[in-house]
C-alpha cells in the first residue's frame, strides 16, 4: 500500500498539540506585554494628573504633600553626572583593554569572570561597600560623590560590556590596515577605531547611567536625603533623588493619601525618562547597526 | 634603503605605559570584586564578637534592639528571602522559557524585533517603581481576592519579582535556544516531526543548560532584589509560614535598619554580615550559572 | 622533498632562512628558504590552505597579531633580521606595505585615506601632504578618476577603486616592498586586468611580492615564482621556467591543474 501525503487523521492529533502548545505560548507573551502595558496605563493615568509645571520646577511644600520634585530631579541629574564621569572612561578603557590588547589567557579569563559577577552583585550590596569605602574610609560622608561613586561601581560591568560590544562591530580589517601603514597600536585604536566605536560606546553607557539613576538601594546610605528644601552646593553635600523620593512618598510618609498622587507624578516620571532612554538608545542603535553593513 | 632597527626606546615606553593604563582599568573589575568582598568581611567580623556564628545562622529570631537580651539570628529572613524567590521563578521560569520559545521558535521577525525591545524596557524599569506598583495595583489586588485586610505579602513580592527576573530568563533562554545547531532542527524536521514537536523533544532539551543557567541568573536577581521587596512584602519579622503573609527579606532588613542603626555597634556589624551572606550566596549563584553557560558555549562551538 | 635553493640574478631584497612557523600546535610553514630579487614581482602560488598567505604575512611580521604564532628562522630584509629583538614594527611596516585580500578602504574620505599613513608619522606640511596624495593617486591609476571628489567617503567608490584606493594608500608611506595578498579575489575581471597593470607598472620602483591562486595571473604578472605545498616550498624559480618546465612533477601537476 502507498503510503499517502494528505493530511490524515493521525497528522491532525499532531497538528492540534502543536496548535495547542503555540497558543500557550503567545499567551506568555500577550500575559507579558499586557502586564507591561497595564502598569504604564496604571502609573500613567494616575501620574498625569500630577505633572504640571509646578511639580517639575517647585521644591517640596507642606510636609510634602504639595509642590514639586524639582530638587530630587536636580539631584538625580547630578548624582548621574559624578556616575557618568567615573564609569564611562574607566569602562571604555577597561573595554579597550580587553578586546584591544588582552591574549586569551588566565588573567583574561579572571577579569571577564569577575565583571560578569559584579554585574550579579545585589544593588543593597554595593550600597554596604559604598558606605565602607565611600563614606566612612574615604571620609566622603553621605553625599552626592559617595553616593555617585557607588553607582559608578554598579554600572562599571554594564559599561565595559557595551562598550566591548562597540569595539567588536569594528571590522578587524580597520585595524590590520591601520597596522599595516605603520600605526603603532595605540595610534591604531586611536585612529582608526574609537572613531567608529565610540557613539556605539556612548549609547551602551547612556542606557547603563538611564538605569542607574532610577536605582534607590545603592544611594540610600551614601548620600540621598529624605527632604532637603535646597540643591546641593557641594560634592560633600547630600541631595534628593527621584527613585529615594519615590520610596519616602509611597512607604514612610505621615500621610500616605496626601502623598499619592505625587508618588504617582514622581513614578510618571521616571518612567517617561526611563522609556525616552531606551527608545532612543534602540534608535541609534539600530541606525549604527545599518551603518556598519555597508 | 631604510632600516627598521629601533632608534630610541621613547617610543616603546609610551605604547607600554598606555597598555599597563588600559590594563589597570581591566584589572579593577578583579580588585572591586574582591575589595566588596574583603571590605563586608571586615565590616562583618566584630559583630562575631558578641554573636556566636551559630546563633546567627540557625536562630530564627532578629531582634537587635530588645532592651533585655538582642537577637541576631537570620533563618527567618533568609527563609524569606528563599521563599519570595521560589515563589517568584515558579511563576517567572515558565512565562520566561515560553517567551524565549515563542521568540526564537514561532515568532516572525517583525515581532522579534517588536517584542525584543519591550523585554528590554521590562528590565530597564527602576525597582522602586515596581514596588510602588505593588503597593497601589498589584497588592490591593491580592487582598481583594484573598480577603485579607492588606495586600503586602510574600505572593505579592514573589509576583513583582517574577515581572523583575522574566527578562533575565527570556534574553539567556532565547540566546540557547537560538544557538542550537540548525542541523538538529532539520533532522527532526526531516524526520517527519513538526514544528511544536521539535521545539519539545529536540531544542529545549539541547538548550536545556542554557535554560537552567537562565534560571539560575533570574535567582540571583530575586534574591538580591531589594527597594521591590522591601515596599511590597510587608516586612514582618515572624519566620514565614505561607504566601500570604508578610515577610522580611534579608535585603529588606539592611535596607530598613541600616539608615537607623548607631554606626559602630554590634546591629550595624551584623548589617554588613547580612550583606556578606547575600553577597556569597548571590556570588554562588551567578558563578553556576557562569560555569554552565561557559561549557554550553564550548560544546556547542 | 628538498627544493634546490635558487638566487634570482641581480640585488637580492629579502632572504629567508630556514622558515618555521607554527599556529599552536600547528605547523603551517616548513623550513621555507627563498631569496627574493629586488624590484621584481615574484609570485606565491599554491592550492588554498598551503601557507601562502601566512608566508607573506611573515614578511611585515603581521603573523604577530596572531597570538599564537610562533615563528622560526631568519627573514632578512636588506641584510637585517625582521625578527630580531630591535626591530621597529612602525619602521617595518612603512618599509614593508601591504595591500589586503578584501579592499579595506577606512570610512573616511578618500584624501584622509591616503594621508593616513603620513599622518601617524611625521608631522608635515598640508602642501606637502596634498602633494603626496595626488602622486600616490596617479601612481595607482586613480587620480583622473577620483581627483574632483576627494572629500567623498571611500566606502562609495566601487570595489576595483577601492583596491586601487588601498595601493594608494600603501605607496603613500614610500615602501620600499609591497606585499600583495590575493589582491584581486575580490574584484571583477576588468578591475583585475587595471590592478595587474599596475603592479607591472610598480616593479620599476618598488619589490613586489604577491600571493594569487590564480596561475595565469602570476605567469602573467610576475618575474619569480614560489610554489608552495602543504607548507611546503616545492619549487621557486623563474616565472617562465616554471610555466614551461617545472623541476618538479607536483609542480607540473598543479599548475596544469591536475590538483589544486
Amino acid at each position: 500500500m502507498k503510503s499517502s501525503v494528505k493530511k490524515s487523521h493521525k497528522n491532525l492529533k499532531s497538528q492540534l498539540t502543536q496548535f495547542t502548545g503555540f497558543l500557550f505560548l503567545r499567551l506568555a507573551v500577550y500575559s507579558v506585554l499586557f502586564i507591561l502595558l497595564y502598569f504604564f496605563y496604571d502609573v500613567g493615568s494616575q501620574g498625569y494628573k500630577a505633572i504640571s509645571w509646578e511639580f517639575l520646577s517647585q521644591v517640596p511644600k507642606r510636609g510634602m504633600t504639595e509642590g514639586g520634585i524639582f530638587p530630587a530631579i536636580v539631584g538625580t541629574f547630578l548624582v548621574t553626572l559624578i556616575t557618568a564621569l567615573f564609569a564611562v572612561p574607566l569602562g571604555m578603557a577597561a573595554a579597550i583593554y580587553l578586546n584591544e590588547y588582552a591574549r586569551a589567557g588566565r588573567l583574561t579569563r579572571l577579569i571577564r569572570l569577575s565583571i560578569r559577577n559584579l554585574a550579579g552583585v545585589p544593588s543593597i550590596v554595593y550600597g554596604l561597600f559604598g558606605v565602607i569605602l565611600f563614606v566612612n574610609m574615604l571620609k566622603f560622608g553621605t553625599s552626592v560623590l559617595s553616593a555617585g561613586l557607588t553607582l559608578g561601581l554598579l554600572t562599571l560591568p554594564w559599561t565595559i560590556t557595551a562598550s566591548e560590544e562597540a569595539l567588536k562591530s569594528v571590522p578587524d580589517s580597520y585595524r590590520e590596515g591601520a597596522l599595516a601603514l605603520g600605526a603603532t597600536k595605540w595610534q591604531m585604536i586611536r585612529t582608526n577605531v574609537l572613531p567608529y566605536s565610540i557613539p556605539g560606546m556612548l549609547t551602551g553607557a547612556v542606557l547603563g547611567l538611564a538605569r542607574a539613576a532610577g536605582e534607590t538601594a545603592p544611594i540610600m546610605f551614601t548620600g540621598a536625603a529624605f527632604y532637603l528644601p535646597f540643591l546641593p552646593r557641594s560634592l560633600k553635600d547630600q541631595f534628593m533623588a527621584l527613585p529615594y523620593h519615590l520610596y519616602i512618598m509611597a512607604t514612610q510618609h505621615h500621610a500616605i493619601d496626601k502623598a499619592r498622587p505625587l508618588a504617582y507624578g514622581t513614578a510618571l516620571v521616571l518612567i517617561v525618562f526611563v522609556v525616552l532612554f531606551n527608545l532612543g538608545a534602540i534608535l541609534v542603535r539600530a541606525r549604527l547597526r545599518r551603518k556598519w553593513r555597508h | 634603503m631604510g632600516t627598521v632597527k629601533k632608534k630610541g626606546i621613547l617610543g616603546d615606553l609610551k605604547e607600554s605605559l598606555i597598555q599597563r593604563l588600559f590594563q589597570t582599568s581591566g584589572l579593577l573589575a578583579i580588585i572591586v570584586l574582591v575589595g566588596i568582598f574583603a571590605l563586608l568581611l571586615h565590616t562583618s567580623i566584630p559583630a562575631f564578637r558578641e554573636v556566636s556564628l551559630k546563633e546567627f545562622l540557625t536562630s530564627t529570631r532578629w531582634d537587635p534592639t530588645s532592651p533585655e537580651r538582642p537577637e541576631y539570628g537570620l533563618l527567618s529572613m533568609l527563609a524569606s528571602t528563599v521563599m519570595v524567590t521560589f515563589g517568584a521563578l515558579l511563576v517567572a521560569f515558565p512565562v520566561g522559557v515560553a517567551v524565549a520559545a515563542y521568540l526564537s521558535d514561532v515568532a516572525s521577525p517583525r515581532v522579534r524585533e517588536l517584542v525584543k525591545p519591550v523585554v528590554e524596557l521590562l528590565a530597564a524599569i527602576p525597582s522602586v517603581v515596581v514596588g510602588f506598583i505593588g503597593i497601589t495595583l498589584v497588592g490591593p489586588l491580592i487582598a481583594k481576592l484573598f480577603n485579607l485586610s492588606h495586600g503586602l505579602t510574600a505572593l505579592n513580592g514573589s509576583l513583582l519579582l517574577a515581572i523583575m527576573a522574566l527578562p533575565t530568563i527570556i534574553s539567556i533562554s532565547e540566546d540557547s535556544l537560538n544557538a542550537v545547531p540548525v542541523s538538529y532542527v532539520e533532522a527532526s524536521l526531516a524526520l517527519g516531526a513538526n514544528r511544536w514537536q521539535t521545539l519539545v523533544r529536540v531544542k529545549i532539551p539541547a538548550a536545556l543548560s542554557g535554560i537552567i543557567a537562565s534560571m539560575m541568573l533570574g535567582m540571583g536577581r530575586a534574591i538580591g532584589e531589594t527597594m521591590t521587596v522591601l515596599m511590597a512584602t510587608g516586612n514582618a519579622r515572624a519566620f514565614p509560614h505561607g504566601f500570604l503573609q508578610s515577610v522580611r527579606t534579608l535585603t529588606a532588613n539592611i535596607a530598613i535598619e541600616l539608615g537607623e542603626v548607631p554606626y559602630y555597634t554590634t546591629h550595624y556589624y551584623a548589617l554588613f554580615a547580612i550583606g556578606l551572606v547575600l553577597f556569597i550566596l548571590t556570588f554562588f549563584v551567578n558563578l553556576t550559572a557562569d560555569v554552565i553557560l561557559e561549557k554550553q558555549k564550548r560544546k556547542l562551538r | 622533498m628538498k627544493s634546490n635553493i635558487i638566487i634570482p640574478a641581480g640585488e637580492i631584497k629579502i632572504v629567508v632562512e630556514h622558515l618555521n612557523l607554527h599556529y599552536g600546535n600547528k605547523q603551517v610553514l616548513q623550513n621555507i628558504n627563498l631569496a627574493i630579487p629586488e624590484k621584481k614581482v615574484t609570485a606565491i602560488i599554491g592550492p588554498s590552505g598551503c601557507g601562502k598567505s601566512s608566508f607573506v604575512r611573515i614578511l611585515n611580521r603581521m603573523n604577530d597579531l596572531i597570538p599564537e604564532a610562533r615563528v622560526e628562522g631568519r627573514v632578512l630584509i636588506d641584510g637585517e633580521n625582521i625578527y630580531d629583538k630591535d626591530v621597529d614594527l612602525v619602521a617595518l611596516r612603512k618599509k614593508v606595505g601591504m595591500v589586503f585580500q578584501k579592499p579595506n578602504p577606512f570610512p573616511k574620505s578618500i584624501y584622509d585615506n591616503i594621508a593616513y599613513g603620513l599622518k601617524i608619522g611625521n608631522h608635515r606640511s598640508r602642501a606637502e601632504l596634498e602633494q603626496i596624495v595626488e602622486r600616490s593617486l596617479r601612481q595607482a591609476a586613480l587620480w583622473d578618476e577620483v581627483k574632483d571628489r576627494l572629500h567623498q567617503n571611500a566606502m562609495k567608490l566601487s570595489g576595483g577603486q577601492q583596491q586601487r584606493l588601498c595601493i594608494a594608500r600603501a605607496l603613500a608611506v614610500e615602501p620600499e616592498i609591497i606585499l600583495f595578498d590575493e589582491p584581486c579575489s575580490a574584484i571583477d575581471p576588468i578591475a583585475t586586468a587595471r590592478v595587474e597593470e599596475l603592479i607591472h607598472q610598480l616593479k620599476k620602483d618598488y619589490t613586489v611580492v604577491i600571493v594569487t591562486h590564480n596561475m595565469q595571473q602570476a605567469a602573467r604578472v610576475s618575474d619569480y615564482t614560489a610554489f608552495l605545498w602543504l607548507g611546503e616550498l616545492i619549487e621557486y624559480d623563474r616565472t617562465e621556467k616554471i610555466f614551461t618546465n617545472p623541476a618538479n612533477k607536483m609542480t607540473e601537476d598543479y599548475i596544469t591543474g591536475r590538483f589544486g
